[in-house]
């Protein structure tokens, strides 16, 4: 029989015990849905989680440290082969590093614990500077008030927590100002005479000896007044261990301007490389996660300690995989119990139709043509179940993100895209509802198709 | 169709076919030979039990027979496989029976095209051939009728319109009036006996009303308890 008349049978057949059959259709849509709903879930929170950790610029950024420190709570391995002093992380290394291909952009990270004066009372916070380019974060997204207006401003955005703690009103600090109280580092002047005239002890090397008598530093109260200009709700989280823990954020270009003493001053003095800026460590912005392998082998290749979330990220995708794969399986338990339903339904559909079996092979169909009608029959139910589920497991995903969303904004949070349903998924689970309706036919298919037309015809 | 009345249309040969009842084996054709030449109009005659409708199932390839042979047109349905038989009922036999067997839920019409889209006809030269038999059995008024709406007679008109509408060679029919009353039953056998005349088709009927089997079929054989009894030609 043709492909058509087999589907034209199959429809008539169908429609004939219309109720029993949309019945068991109805069971594999709940089926298909359930599953859709877990994985369009599974999706939705992978994507979210994706798209928070993607525009936190966690995965598209190198974070550089110099050899000579140890890099991020890692210990990191001297240069054995040349002996030489491990390359400090200063400002031509950073213009270096600008320079190299598919590099956006290159800051260092700059943060430290002080005191801020506001309306006469001292606050003690943490101060963090921002990247212009920290602007499309996710954190700044429905920020009350306005980004910074230009690198150099002397503009503060307040970190919620913290501006309670400033008022208990938060939003009319907007506007208002602050006076920032911090420790600038002042380099002391050489003194020449005093490192020349000194005996040496030990018998150390010159080198050394220079070293011994490198200048240090002064350190030095100072104050800048800021004006608020927004309030973030969650903390950022750009960076590497970066600004997230800031609760006081400024214009990187203006924090690197106030020379703020930081914690490795101390060692750097003590290495006699005080004298020089050098940085702890930079963050090194890339164009997109794919060029940060590369970019990352150039700034090793300078002789620096590089670090990105790249594996990080292949964790996290496997730990989605795995949880997609628990929800899918969870899903497709309702589309089995769905399966028994047809196998049921067809098995009643050939006690029923026994005799018309038994006409079918009088008029001349083959085994082959019972068999295919009963799998038509079955992929019919499926198709049919499969699109009307993915109809329901959408609703339902909807519902889910309607019902998160109602709950977020009862707690002030911005809402979110909960489920997910790309066009993957659509065909997947109508392919796979059509399938696992076809593996049901299977059994009564071939019992089916097995009928002794002579018992058939024989049957009342 | 093809043949002329000198070929053979369907031969038996020492054909069995016997079936196992609890411990006891039924022997319900029990080593028949018959040759039936084409054009021929043939009553297999007996009582009920007697084996004619088996024997008429094994010559329309429903059934295989336990041992011996059945050549339809010179091919061994006892060799073909279950592929080959289907087409054998598909494209040779055309068969009606007692019960009608129409399906229910179809229009007159679509039952009568059931065997075209079986045989894979083209869609194009369905509706005639539907016509054609439906006419040739005076149907034509009753083409959207499900069989419901139709009377006895009717619906035996119908399934024969279905039996001839792939044009086979044999036409198998199984006690054809069986569920007609005299007069119906009669105009059936009229109209068979016409087929037989007109298109030249080899009828097999099996019955068991005597008279009727002398009035209308060249010949009649008889069977008692699954043997050929006697086979004899009507002048």
């Amino acid at each position: 029989m043709k492909a058509r008349d087999l589907t034209e049978l199959a429809g008539r057949n169908l429609r004939e015990a219309l109720l029993r059959n949309s019945l068991t259709t109805l069971g594999i849509a709940v089926g298909v849905a359930s599953l859709v709903a877990m994985l369009s879930l599974g999706v939705g929170l992978q994507q979210l989680a994706s798209k928070r950790l993607s525009r936190s610029g966690l995965f598209d950024a190198v974070f550089v440290s110099s050899r000579a420190n140890r890099g991020f709570g890692r210990p990191t391995r001297p240069d054995p082969a040349t002996a030489t002093p491990a390359k400090v992380l200063d400002p031509e290394a950073r213009r270096k590093i600008a320079g190299l291909p598919d590099v956006v952009e290159v800051y260092p990270e700059i943060r430290f614990p002080t005191e801020i004066q506001f309306e006469g009372k001292p606050y003690p916070t943490a101060v963090a500077g921002i990247p212009s380019s920290a602007k499309t974060d996710g954190a700044f997204e429905g920020m009350k008030g306005v980004f910074f207006s230009g690198l150099d401003v002397d503009e503060a955005i307040l970190q919620i927590e913290f501006a309670k703690d400033l008022s208990t009103q938060p939003d009319s600090l907007i506007g208002k100002e602050l006076k920032l109280r911090y420790a600038e580092r002042q380099p002391l002047p050489p003194e020449p005479s005093a490192a020349k005239g000194k005996p040496n002890p030990n018998g150390s090397s010159p080198q050394a000896e220079e070293r011994d008598l490198s200048p240090g530093f002064s350190i030095v109260p100072r104050e800048k007044t800021f004006r608020i200009v927004g309030i973030v709700e969650t903390e950022p989280a750009t960076g590497f261990g970066g600004f997230g823990r800031g609760r006081l954020l400024i214009p990187l270009q203006v924090a690197e301007t106030l020379r703020i003493a930081q914690a490795n001053d101390l060692r750097e003095i003590l290495r006699g490389t005080a004298s020089k800026p050098s940085y702890d460590s930079l963050t090194v912005r890339v164009k997109g996660p794919s060029q940060v392998k590369s970019v990352e082998d150039a700034i090793q290749a300078m002789g620096f300690t590089t670090f990105s979330l790249l594996d990080a990220t292949k964790s996290l995708r496997q730990v989605f995989a795995v949880f997609d794969l628990l929800l899918g399986i969870f899903g497709s338990l309702a589309l089995a119990v769905a399966s028994l339903g047809i196998i049921n339904t067809l098995v009643m559909a050939i006690l029923e139709r026994r005799r018309e079996i038994g006409i079918l092979k009088a008029l001349g169909a083959a085994d082959r043509d019972i068999r295919r009608l009963f799998f038509a029959e079955a992929g019919v139910m499926g198709l049919v179940g499969g699109i009307l589920g993915v109809a329901l497991g959408w609703l339902i995903g909807s519902a889910l993100t309607f019902g998160t969303n109602v709950y977020l904004r009862r707690q002030e949070l911005p809402p979110i895209d909960l489920s997910s349903i790309p066009w993957w998924m659509v065909a997947g689970a109508i392919g796979f509802s059509i399938a696992v309706s076809l593996a049901a036919g299977i059994y009564p298919a071939s019992r089916a198709a097995k009928l002794n037309p002579v018992e058939a015809l024989r049957y009342e | 169709m093809t043949g002329t009345m000198d070929e053979t249309a369907i031969r038996t040969e020492q054909v069995s076919r016997s079936y196992q009842m609890g411990d006891a084996l039924v022997r319900a054709v029990d080593d028949v030979s018959i040759a039936i030449r084409s054009k021929e109009f043939v009553a297999l005659l007996g009582s009920s039990g007697s084996g004619k409708s088996t024997l008429l199932n094994l010559m329309a390839g429903l059934d295989r027979p336990s041992s011996g042979a059945i050549f339809a047109h010179g091919r061994n349905l006892a060799e073909m496989s279950s592929e080959d038989l289907a087409q054998h009922r598909s494209h040779t036999i055309g068969m009606v029976f007692q019960a009608f067997n129409l399906l229910p839920r179809m229009t007159l019409e679509e039952n009568v095209e059931l065997p075209l889209r079986l045989a894979e006809v083209e869609r194009a030269d369905r509706a005639g051939r539907v016509r054609e038999a439906v006419e040739r059995v005076r149907l034509a008024a009753r083409l959207t009728h499900r069989p419901s709406e139709l009377s006895g007679g009717e619906q035996q008109r119908a399934a024969l319109a279905r039996a001839l509408v792939n044009r086979p060679t044999i036409l198998l029919a199984d006690e054809p009036t069986g569920n007609l009353d005299s007069a119906t039953g009669d105009a059936i056998l009229h109209l068979l006996q016409e087929i037989n005349e007109s298109l030249g088709m080899t009828i097999v009927m099996v019955t068991h009303d005597r008279d009727r089997a002398a009035k209308f079929a060249h010949r009649i054989v008889t069977m008692a308890d699954g043997k050929l009894i006697s086979d004899g030609a009507q002048s």
